[in-house]
């Protein structure tokens, strides 16, 4: 068992804010101590431009900058430390493969498969894509839980799938996804399939060769790590093959006025000075999740979550999105009330000092498709705690009377 | 960050029991307003005769602050010249902005009491949709769709 009370005191803004139940995770996650001292330790002592000096400080920026990289490709179980990219965020992250891998392998007529249950960071970019290349996007539709079924995805692809991007977990319905199940059918049909990670790697545990998934994108800002560093995973022989996504310094090998070689992996993906400061924070975030254990913090997620959920069962007039049981829901909460809008709600629940997030979630084509204009949405990581929860169902039961339903 | 100062009964009222959230038979004028992220939407309709409003009424969806808001504005509005009507508008504004003198919001009437979103920035554009709207429509932009 984990000692909440403890495990809080690693986290700076719970004794700034120490009144906010911060139900907000989804969105972003706080940070402990150790990773705020890691990027600031790194700008204090270690920092020089990473691969272009020739002396010993600039050697010790690569050497941190490269040690965050195999703590990530250890976290995801990646093959090599060369297929772990580093980018801003999952949408960089995404943005890169859609460009790269589109102009790789998608041609006039080819389909690209992508759910209707995506974040807009997941279904813009590869339909700007296929806009350019004349090939054609078609959606998954997911079952009432937010799952996505292998045999429905299996009766989409043709000899014309050349891709299927799908979130691993989606960031309304909180399902976790059969990725290897999903790669499996993907591959039999000769297509490769991209996972949006941004809510699974924070809550799950991500093992890319298990599940077999080509490529994994996600974000450091919501396990714990800082703002501005994302990760693109990719298997080596398939991003040896693709272009470069944009160009500049340290992502060559020779360049000149007639010739371009470029640099290897990872590097021919990450031109211009990389966030070494951002990185090292993201590997310190790895060392604090591995310090308390991605299995115990799930555990307490789940048991948040299903307090959460027993507690909504018994407030008339609120449904809770997705699966019934909190087993599927992995700490994300989307619901709505009758008769009182997403923003109200998430208002009142400020009132109560409560922090929710409230709209469509940069999922609208997902809301059009369950036939809500908005929701609002809990999302709970393993430092919240039980009165957090308690704090918020009973905020919610209360929000029908304040605005005039008797 | 308190804020349940504004989800008092004035608020709510107008939310459940709204005088004017209904459709005009023949408006002189029309103009839909509109916020994008929250998905608020009204159409607001003004009857207008020798410069007075004679009647206005609105409809649509959204949450509770951009409806009895727009309730609100009618209440205030119906009846005057539409100089006033504007310049009561403008005062609204300057009051969601925190920049009105209590002597102005007093103006405002039962408007008056949304005075407290000034405080809560992400609630601003609900509160003052229908008065952008009130200002669309005399700006030659109505009957727009």
């Amino acid at each position: 068992m984990l000692n909440i009370s403890e495990i809080r005191k690693d986290f700076p803004i719970f004794s700034a804010y120490p009144e906010l139940a911060y139900l907000d995770n989804g969105a972003t996650s706080q940070k402990p101590e150790c990773v705020i001292k890691a990027v600031n330790d790194y700008y204090k002592n270690a920092n020089a431009n990473p691969f272009r000096g020739l002396y010993g400080l600039s050697d010790l920026a690569t050497e941190k900058y490269e040690e965050a990289r195999r703590k990530v490709a250890g976290f995801i179980n990646a093959g090599s430390a060369d297929e772990v990219i580093f980018t801003r965020n999952a949408t960089e992250s995404l943005n890169l493969v859609a460009f790269s891998l589109g102009e790789m392998c998608v041609n006039e007529g080819d389909e690209i498969i992508v759910s209707v249950a995506e974040h807009h960071s997941n279904m813009l970019p590869w339909r700007l894509m296929a806009e350019r290349k004349g090939a054609i996007v078609r959606y998954l539709e997911p079952e009432e839980s937010g799952e996505f079924s292998p045999a429905k995805l299996k009766g989409m692809l043709n000899d014309k799938t050349k891709i299927v991007s799908l979130t691993a977990m989606s960031n309304i319905y909180g399902f976790k996804n059969d990725i290897k199940a999903l790669a499996a059918v993907v591959h039999e049909a000769g297509a490769y399939l991209i996972a949006d990670g941004a809510q699974s790697v924070p809550h799950s545990v991500t093992d890319v060769r298990d599940t077999d998934v080509d490529f994994l994108a996600f974000s450091g800002h919501k396990m714990l790590g800082p703002m501005g560093i994302g990760v693109l995973y990719g298997k080596e022989e398939i991003l040896r093959k693709m272009p470069p996504y944009m160009s500049g310094g340290e992502m060559i090998e020779n360049v000149s006025l007639e010739e371009i070689t470029y640099a290897g992996l990872p590097h021919k993906f990450e031109a211009g000075t990389v966030n070494a400061g951002g990185a090292i924070g993201l590997g310190a975030a790895i060392d604090y999740i591995d310090s308390i254990g991605m299995e115990a913090m799930i555990e307490r997620e789940e048991m948040l979550t299903k307090l959460a959920m027993d507690q909504i069962a018994k407030i008339d007039h609120v449904h809770v999105i997705g699966d019934k049981n909190y087993k599927n829901h992995n700490g994300i909460i989307t619901f709505k009330i009758d008769n009182v809008h997403p923003h109200d709600v998430a208002s009142i629940l400020a009132d109560s000092n409560v922090a929710v997030r409230a709209g469509h979630h940069c999922a609208e084509p997902l809301h059009a498709f369950m036939g809500i204009p908005s929701t609002t949405r809990a999302s709970f990581m393993f430092y919240n705690t039980e009165e957090e929860v308690l704090k918020f169902t009973e905020a919610m039961s209360q929000i029908r009377s304040l605005m005039g339903y008797r | 960050m308190n804020n349940r100062t504004y989800y008092n009964e004035i608020l709510t009222e107008h939310n459940m029991n709204p005088l004017h959230k209904y459709a005009l038979d023949k408006p002189v004028k029309i103009k839909r307003g509109v916020n994008p992220s929250c998905g608020d939407d009204i159409t607001l309709q003004v009857n207008v005769e020798d410069g007075v409003i004679t009647d206005g009424a609105f409809v649509g969806d959204g949450c509770a602050i951009s409806q009895a808001s727009a309730d609100m504005m009618l209440d205030l509005i119906i009846g005057r010249k539409v100089e006033e009507a504007l310049e009561l508008k403008d005062i609204f504004i300057r009051m969601i902005h925190g920049e009105a003198s209590d002597e102005e919001i007093e103006k405002l009437e039962e408007a008056s009491s949304l005075q407290d979103i000034s405080h809560m920035p992400s609630r601003v554009k609900c509160a003052v949709l229908g008065w952008h709207t009130l200002e669309e429509i005399f700006a030659g932009n109505d009957k727009e769709k």
